[in-house]
């Protein structure tokens, strides 16, 4: 177990080294970081200067090395748009997306655990099949689309939910700000959040069901059947927890890609988030925050990933105890 | 005495896009209390679907079309699924060809053997983990009490299948159905756990209908023996006579063509010609007719009940007393023991 945990961690460690590579790359080549300091009248001496000052004349394995060490201290440099610390523009932001990201994940999780359980049961239902047809509607519309529709029917025409923005904010230390604990927060939340989710919680939905398909269809439940154990222990017992180590792993990545992909969530919804953020600073070449923000998903998604391998392990206890016979 | 099983004129259908078709049709047997019937046949001959059809997990869209299945007298075909979930597991205990696949990977064994005996018994948490535990002891696994907090991967196939046997027997079922429960077995531990599932019925007064392709394993462990085919009854009867003196062409052949029973070494092999039919593809009259040496007019056009042939029933005109086969048909047959003109000396003991 430890001595997975460990190959996984080195794994990890490799992957960032090379995102933070192509962060740097762009960081160092993509521009001229010192264009985008100075002025237009700043003379050429005045330049040089700079660029000594800045190291850029330093063996660019030394720059690469001086890279890593600050981001690992989360010094990202200053932004070009806004002449802050990124780290800290981040940080402002951050709340706002993992709120965000996690609200939908479970949005996604509570809706499309129970729609894939029910669709695999009862896979001939006529619910059944219109739950799968609903999910075909959510795999194939883009993210963007079925915001907008949204926007337009729950808010501009019902007017029942807010169309963009955060509603209010309260401040629970450590800079994290959260919309969960007012009414206008969580109303805000709602829209994005569906969107976001919709196309995770199909996903689940149909993952779920092939899982639930298969596993019923093995001997252990036959057996479970021919032991006379209830239906209920049967179908959440023995067949819902053998799915569920699939499930686990799935739902756990797209934790990873729902905060990436909260991009065009957070666009349609002018949510401030980093997704915005994000795109903002790439509208005005602000290469600093680019660079963060690509380290950031990264390192979520490694983060999460190592996560869902441990939790993996901690479920199926043919993985934990290895292949051991007495 | 009251059989622990009968089944009567049973008749299951297959709804198919091309029809429907009979799996089994017209099969009546019975197990007395305490007895071992074996059940052989064919791959495909329907004996895997006949005991679905008995504990009721047929698996859909299969079903029951007609005739009964009584469990000690009471019919149990077409009880309120409730009522059914009751009578598998408490009354009949079933298992399975694979001990690897038969046993849930994430419960430890001693979760599984308690939610069983929970099910069925109102016992505390620790009187079942009690039961659990001699559970194991009685099916020959050593040190039972820490196997209990062991994961199924840990067990050898062969301790699975103790372990699956377990199970079946927890709620005490009067009757067991094992659905060839060594076939997936190293040949070194078969014997075993057909000695212990032969010797742990035994003790418990338990009926057991033992389905599989070994006749060397029905020999030794049947009382009485049914051979299907193309999920009809060829024949039922004592095990010595229809291993010894089979009365139906059908196992006749099917007996010659095991190498261990053939009693002259030097006798050549007897294969039966031709294949069973598919479900589909049942010739009318009698289904084994393609393939039988003695087959005349009446196989081609009438179906045979099962009649009395020697020691055992038959499904064969060649047995029908009142309606005999043509001289030249009975001659031939009763050549190599068959037919109703066999000598009662012939019968063994
Ligand atoms: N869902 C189904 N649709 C069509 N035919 C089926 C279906 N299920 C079973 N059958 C047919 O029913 C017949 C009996 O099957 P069964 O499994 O009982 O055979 P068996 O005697 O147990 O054979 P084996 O020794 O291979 O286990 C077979 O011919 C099989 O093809
Ligand atoms: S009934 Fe006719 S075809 Fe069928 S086994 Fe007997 S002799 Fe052969
Ligand atoms: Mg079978």
């Amino acid at each position: 177990m430890l001595a997975f945990a460990i190959r996984r961690l080195v794994q990890a460690i490799g992957v960032m080294l090379v995102v933070a590579l192509i962060s740097f790359i762009m960081f160092r080549f993509v521009g001229d970081p010192v264009n985008q300091l100075v002025g237009v009248d700043t003379s050429p001496e005045d330049r040089a200067a700079l660029r000594e000052a800045l190291g850029l004349n330093d063996p660019v394995l030394l720059q690469f090395g001086r890279f890593i060490l600050r981001a690992a201290q989360l010094d990202f440099g200053i932004s070009y748009q806004f002449k802050q610390p990124v780290a800290a523009l981040i940080a402002s932001r951050l709340p706002a997306t993992l709120e965000l990201s996690l609200v939908s994940a479970f949005f996604a999780l509570a809706v499309g655990v129970p729609m894939g359980v029910f669709t695999g049961l009862y896979p001939r239902s006529w619910a059944s099949r219109a739950f799968l047809a609903i999910s075909l509607i959510g795999v194939s519309l883009p993210t963007f689309l079925i915001g907008i529709l949204l926007i337009f029917l729950v808010s501009v025409n019902l007017g029942w939910l807010p169309s963009f923005g955060r509603g209010a904010v309260v401040d629970i230390g450590f800079g994290w700000t959260t919309g969960l604990l007012t009414t206008s927060g969580l109303q805000s939340l709602i829209l994005p959040s569906i969107t976001l989710g919709l196309f995770q919680m199909t996903l689940i939905m149909r993952l779920v069901r092939g899982e639930m398909l298969e596993v019923l269809r093995t001997d252990y439940i036959k057996f479970a059947r021919a032991r006379g154990l209830s239906r209920r222990a049967i179908n959440f017992g023995h067949a819902l927890k053998n799915t569920l180590v699939p499930v686990i792993t799935i739902t756990g990545l797209q934790v990873g890609s729902i905060i990436a992909f909260a991009i065009i969530t957070e666009t349609v919804f002018q949510w401030p988030g980093m997704g915005l953020m994000f795109l903002q600073a790439v509208q005005s070449v602000d290469i600093p925050i680019m660079a963060a923000y690509l380290l950031l998903i990264a390192f979520l998604f490694v983060t999460i990933n190592f996560i869902v391998d441990l939790l993996y392990v901690a479920v199926d206890p043919r993985i934990r105890l290895g292949g051991a016979r007495g | 005495m009251t059989p622990t099983l009968s089944v009567r004129n049973l008749r299951v259908e297959i709804p198919t896009r091309r029809g429907v078709l009979r799996a089994i049709d017209d099969l009546s047997f019975d197990i007395a209390p305490g007895e071992v019937l074996g059940m052989v046949g064919e791959s495909g001959a329907g004996k895997s679907i006949t005991g679905s059809a008995i504990i009721g997990l047929l698996e859909p869209p299969g079903r029951v079309a007609g005739g009964e299945i009584r469990l000690a007298g009471e019919r149990i075909d077409h009880l309120p699924p409730e009522r059914m979930r009751h009578v598998r597991g408490k009354r009949i205990g079933m298992i399975f060809q694979d001990p690897l696949t038969s046993l849930n990977p994430l419960y430890r064994i001693g979760e599984q053997l308690t939610e069983t005996i929970l099910t069925h018994e109102q016992l505390s948490g620790r009187a079942a983990r009690d039961k659990a535990q001699r559970l194991l002891e009685e099916v020959g696994i050593p040190a039972a009490a820490e196997r209990l907090s062991a994961y199924p991967h840990q067990f050898s196939g062969g301790m699975r299948q103790r372990v699956v046997i377990a199970l079946a027997l927890a709620a005490d079922p009067q009757l067991v159905i094992a659905d060839e429960p060594t076939t997936a077995l190293d040949v070194s531990v078969q014997a075993q756990i057909i000695a212990l599932l032969k010797r742990i019925c035994a003790d418990r007064g338990a009926s057991v209908m033992l389905i599989t392709h070994d006749m060397g394993v029905i020999a030794e462990t049947a009382d009485r023996v049914c051979v299907l085919y193309a999920g009809r009854l060829a024949e039922i009867g004592p095990v010595r006579d229809v291993v010894k003196h089979p009365q139906h062409p059908y196992t006749r052949g099917l007996m010659a063509a095991i190498p261990s029973l053939a009693g002259d070494p030097d006798e050549k092999l007897a294969q039966i010609p031709g294949s069973m039919p598919r479900l589909g593809a049942i010739p009318p009259g009698c289904a084994f007719n393609p393939r039988c040496d003695f087959a005349f007019d009446r196989c081609r056009a009438e179906r045979p009940d099962a009649y009395p042939a020697g020691a055992t029933q038959a499904a064969c005109f060649l047995h029908d007393a009142k309606n005999p086969p043509p001289p030249e048909i009975a001659g031939r047959a009763s050549e190599v023991g068959l037919g109703v003109t066999r000598a009662p000396a012939e019968v063994p003991q």
